[in-house]
């Protein structure tokens, strides 16, 4: 390794002590991590710059799994858009649902119900744990620990029961639709979601004490992929990724949709070692610190649906007269917190029913695209730890 | 800042740079003139009043109407001096930036939000708007042997790409039984 | 076209047969098969008492080849493929049976009355074959056995059969050892997941699914990539399997179940298990692919490194006893848990924690399992490996595990002792009287290979309860903790267990008294780590939750 690479890192010169020291270089070789490598969550193709065991540089591929939703999206309804939007963010798709009908409500001046509203929270907050759970558990299946993959699927497992009793599809919603909820809650729904999050709230507990607290797992994941607020910010980086560099930014504060602002909630963001029970070597915005955070973010989306439960109010769950929408000649940009970060959607109406130009800004294609910058004069191993940590889903990035 | 304030210190700044405003409807925007864009990004990124540090999207627009194409810049401030506190004041802008449908060049910011690279590609990509000074300007999520920007309004959908039918209609015409 | 019916599924009606028919058909047909191979026997060979040997054999592999067929033929899934092969399998189980029977008939026939009766003659034959004793004198001496089975046990004696049968055993446990091992890791795997592991084949929680799988392996493709090196490539599992397998060869499974007794057999075990590495370079290189070359340079580099701080924790008990034969490091550990060697210093004791992470390490078994990471390389230097192939390279590497949790069985927890006292086994002949019986329970009680396997199992399980649990630590901290925690730890426990067993051979009594306890406060520490499993097992038990509810389902076990 070169005076240049360490000098850039001086973290390398601390942690990464071992034979990869002085000048070793060897051979460079190209190796082609993906599109069919169990640690690239889908189809991320990267294509790794190697010497010896360090990976000098990452260049992610992308459009494996491009459909060209937004060429869809200009050529149907509204309302028949939405089931797409449950394809981009397939393991968030109430979010993705939720942010596509604000967008079309913004732009045709729709009210949504009160009763709508809390539903849409309940739903979107539960998949925020759901989206979690999956992101936790593949997390750990990158670092080579499988048994927490199957505690966080048999929990995700009685979500989707949930979902599938309150809107009859296990993965591609389509519950949340412009103007309210598709359908009310079955009856005995909230009993038995209130059930669930009695027996969820202290699972928590075996996750941490699983993987998180893990010293095999700090080891592997502190120190690794650090990313400052800055940098997050410059390559648009949002959500658990920004919370990770320690940043206290999330739009449900910042700019409250479907009664966020009513409810009663923190933002957990990461801590330096050493401070609210952060292990020993962990640095801000490295992946532990974001791995956390998404575990923190579970006990709020808890605390969330538990104050949602409380009050849902009696009426409709859909607004009336939705019919053939026509879209006035205006524009809107809308953004709503995703699990992965800042959904956005883009609409543009030209007076007819089919909107003009549909653009969604993907969480995941925005957080991915650090990669290049974080995995330079990484170990090989650090790479899947780095992309796990990001928590990309691919149908989202090539929408 | 409301984004009158913002209009308002980019039209003494660059004068004649600010091409209109629009400020009803659901997304207030300013319309700046393609050669001097990268000049005003820098100042709306680096201007201290401002700080427009987080660029949330990049959204091609084809305005075949106008025989035009744009491209609508959505940024965000994101204050950084107290990360650990609640961050609740915040203010969002949109920048519009028109170029010639014919010869669609816009000058790139990715030297000024790193997340313009993949977005920029992602706008050659799909709508074809090139983007000078650009330092990787190469598809993104087409194939790199793709003819045709897919979200222009007049692209024509190919029958085939390698000999793998990509519509119905190219079954028609070419049975393979 | 034909479909398959799969007997765990319960739609499929099974075709009746007449099973008490056909088992009076089938008994008929073999007595009259006994009748006549007696009438043959006695014919040909002048009413020998050898004949019914042949009758004996002949009669147990038709039975044999029969369970084998209805085995297969019952278990139609498979069945439906395999049963063309059935009829070949009976037929020539049968004929080689009868084929081997005859001819072990020939040579006892020869040695027997040719060579043994002329031993006065030439006593130079006697000593060649090895044996002792002819049939009358065996007969004479255990005379209350049908002559027939002493003439069967009559071979035993010679060295070249005893050999011929330990070999086979050995290559038996080779093959049941993997084959159980990994059907228990699946097990474990998915209590501890909160599944239940393979429950459908065979029948009791999945039983046969190992042999299934061995059954899929085997019908797969033998799938060979262009571009590899075709001829490595195809060698490569074998220089794996064969090592571990030799391995075996200089184990103790007793003072007296061993197949050669070496006096360096630590060493010849050590080196059996260290050239599989050969093994994984030659996959990785052969297959022409990166991952794979990754997974081998991996392996390169954690086996050699972890193999000195391995070689140095085993030569302290090496020191304490010694000797480099296992049969006397074993057999020094006769006075029950405390003359364990685990337990006699606290150098052992460290050395044995530093042999068993290393273990981990040479057997690429979590958290160690770099070469075959798959978050990171896919499958390391299996990745181009499909079929018969791939399975070979699985039974070393659970052959191998067996064989370092086995040794660090004899070298520090007491091999195949139990934790009583040997000596204690002069009472139990004093109560029961010296017979088989009593010698069987002396075995179960004090010292059996049953003593070794049930520690050995208990280590493999600590081993499989680490890889479900722990993730995988990186290729910088591997190495990190061979070569600068491990390896200075054991060179250090080296010296100390050095002054150690100097200090021992003083006479003070101070000395004596300071070692004695240490002894103890070590033996009871290990005693209460020891219960400290059921105890966390008996504490993850008392608090376990289950849903209940609206949210209940079937009862998983480790929720």
């Amino acid at each position: 390794m070169s005076d240049t690479v360490l000098e850039s890192q001086p973290d390398l010169l601390v942690d990464h002590d071992s034979g990869t020291q002085g000048d070793l270089r060897t051979e460079e070789m190209l190796i082609n991590m993906g599109p069919q490598h169990p640690s690239t969550h889908g189809v991320l193709r990267i294509v790794l710059r190697t010497d010896g065991e360090m990976v000098l540089e990452a260049i992610p591929h992308i459009g494996y799994l491009h459909r060209c939703a937004e060429k869809i999206g200009e050529n149907v309804q509204p309302y028949q858009f939405i089931p797409y939007t449950d394809r981009m963010d397939y393991l968030a798709g109430m979010n993705n649902n939720q942010g596509f009908a604000l967008a079309i409500e913004r732009l045709a001046g729709i009210e949504v119900p009160a009763r709508a509203q809390v539903i849409r929270v309940i739903l979107a907050e539960l998949n925020r744990i759901a989206s979690h759970l999956v992101s936790l558990g593949t997390y750990g299946l990158d670092m080579g620990a499988f048994t927490a993959f199957l505690y966080c699927f048999r929990e995700r497992e009685m979500i989707l029961d949930m979902f599938e009793a309150a809107c009859g599809a296990r993965l591609t919603y389509s519950a949340i639709t412009v103007g309210g909820v598709h359908d009310d809650l079955p009856e005995g729904w909230i009993e038995r979601c209130r059930e669930f999050l009695d027996y969820f709230e202290p699972k928590i507990n075996d996750y941490n004490n699983l993987l998180s607290f893990n010293q095999i797992f700090v080891k592997r994941t502190s120190r690794v992929g650090i990313i400052s607020i800055d940098e997050c910010l410059a390559y648009g980086a949002t959500g658990p990724m920004l919370r990770g560099s320690g940043l206290r930014w999330d739009l449900r504060k910042t700019q409250p949709y479907d009664g966020y602002e009513t409810y009663d909630f923190e933002v957990p963001i990461a801590y330096p070692a050493g401070v609210n029970g952060v292990p020993a070597g962990v640095v801000v915005g490295d992946c532990w610190s974001r791995y956390y955070v998404r575990v923190l973010e579970m006990t709020q989306s808890v605390r969330i649906i538990r104050q949602a439960m409380d009050r849902l109010p009696e009426g409709p769950t859909e607004a009336p007269k939705l019919k053939n929408i026509k879209l006035p000649d205006d524009e809107v940009y809308v953004e709503v917190e995703n699990p992965r970060g800042q959904l956005g959607f883009y609409v543009r109406g030209d007076g007819s029913a089919i909107p003009a130009r549909v653009k969604a800004r993907g969480p995941s294609f925005c957080n991915l695209s650090i990669t290049t910058k974080v995995c330079q004069d990484v170990l090989l191993a650090d790479v899947p730890a780095i992309v796990g940590s990001i928590d990309v889903v691919m149908g989202e990035v090539d929408r | 800042m409301a984004p009158e304030d913002i209009f308002k210190l980019l039209a003494t700044e660059f004068g004649d740079a600010v091409e209109s405003t629009t400020f009803d409807g659901g997304h207030p925007h300013v319309t700046i003139k393609p050669a001097s864009w990268p000049g005003v990004a820098l100042f709306l990124l680096e201007n201290a009043k401002l700080r427009l540090n987080l660029l949330r999207s990049i959204t091609a627009l084809d305005l075949l109407a106008d025989d035009k194409l744009a491209c609508v810049y959505d940024l965000m401030h994101v204050p950084t001096d107290d990360p650990e506190t609640l961050i609740t004041d915040t203010f969002e802008i949109a920048v519009r930036v028109v170029t010639d449908r014919n010869s669609p060049v816009i000058p790139s910011v990715a030297h000024v939000w790193a997340a313009a690279d993949w977005h920029e590609r992602e706008a050659f990509d799909l709508m074809g708007i090139h983007f000078s000074n650009h330092p990787d300007l190469r598809r993104i999520l087409c194939t790199d042997d793709w003819v045709g920007h897919p979200l222009r309004k007049d692209y024509v959908f190919p029958l085939e790409y390698h000999g793998i039918p990509a519509t119905t209609e190219f079954e028609l015409t070419n049975p393979r039984h | 076209m034909t479909q398959f019916a799969f007997p765990w599924n319960p739609d499929v009606e099974k075709p009746q047969f007449a099973v008490a028919t056909r088992a009076v058909i089938l008994a008929v047909i073999l007595a009259a098969l006994a009748v006549a191979c007696n009438w043959v026997t006695s014919s040909f060979l002048d009413g020998h008492p050898l004949g019914t040997l042949l009758v004996v054999f002949f009669i147990m592999g038709s039975c044999l080849s029969l369970v084998v067929a209805g085995i297969i033929k019952t278990w139609r899934g498979v069945g439906r493929m395999l049963f063309r092969f059935a009829l070949v399998i009976f037929i020539g189980a049968v004929l080689s049976a009868g084929f081997g029977v005859w001819l072990v008939n020939m040579l006892f026939t020869w040695i027997s009355v040719d060579l043994v009766a002329n031993t006065a003659n030439d006593p130079a034959v006697m000593s060649w074959f090895g044996a002792s004793l002819t049939v009358g004198e065996m007969q004479s001496a255990i005379g209350w056995l049908p002559s027939w089975i002493v003439i069967t046990l009559w071979p035993l004696q010679f060295p070249l059969i005893r050999d011929l049968t330990a070999l086979g055993a050995i290559v038996g446990l080779f093959n049941i050892i993997p084959v159980y091992l990994i059907w228990w890791e699946r097990k474990v795997a998915g209590r501890i997941q909160s599944r239940l592991g393979p429950m459908r084949v065979g029948g009791w929680h999945g039983w046969a699914q190992s042999f299934a799988d061995g059954v899929k392996l085997i019908l797969k493709e033998d799938l060979i990539p262009d571009d590899a090196d075709s001829k490595l490539y195809r060698i490569a599992p074998y220089f794996a399997i064969i090592p571990s397998m030799l391995a075996f060869v200089g184990l103790p499974f007793g003072m007296t179940y061993v197949f050669r007794e070496l006096d360096v057999a630590l060493v010849f075990v050590l080196g059996m298990l260290g050239i599989e590495v050969l093994a994984v370079i030659l996959a990785g290189w052969a297959s022409n692919n990166k991952w794979s070359v990754y997974g081998a340079m991996r392996e390169a580099v954690q086996m050699v490194s972890y193999e000195i701080p391995m070689g140095i924790a085993l030569l302290i008990p090496v020191i304490c006893v010694g000797s480099l034969s296992l049969q006397t490091i074993g057999d020094s550990q006769s006075g029950g848990w405390f003359s364990w060697l685990v337990f006699t210093n606290p150098f052992c004791f460290v050395a044995f924690i530093c042999y068993y992470m290393a273990s981990l390490a040479s057997c690429k078994r979590a958290p160690f399992d770099l070469p075959e990471a798959e978050s990171e390389l896919v499958a390391g230097f299996v990745t181009e490996y499909s079929g018969f192939r791939w399975s070979l390279f699985f039974f070393a590497e659970y052959a191998a595990m067996f064989v370092v949790c086995a040794l660090a069985v004899i070298l520090f927890l007491g091999g195949w002792h139990s934790p009583l006292p040997a000596a204690w086994s002069v009472h139990v002949t004093d109560l029961l009287g010296d017979n088989v019986a009593t010698r069987g329970i002396i075995g179960l009680l004090f010292n059996s290979p049953v003593w070794l396997f049930v520690k050995a199992l208990f280590l493999l399980y600590v081993q499989i309860w680490l890889r479900w649990t722990l993730p995988r630590i990186r290729i910088d901290q591997v190495l990190y903790a061979c070569i600068q925690v491990l390896l200075p730890l054991t060179m250090l426990l080296l010296l100390g267990v050095t002054l150690w067993t100097w200090a021992q051979t003083s006479d003070n009594a101070g000395w004596h008294l300071f070692s004695d306890i240490v002894n103890w406060v070590l033996g009871i520490g290990g005693f209460i780590f020891l219960l400290g499993f059921p105890a966390i097992a008996a504490f993850g038990f008392y608090h376990r939750r289950r849903m209940v509810g609206n949210l209940a389902v079937e009862a998983l076990p480790a929720s």
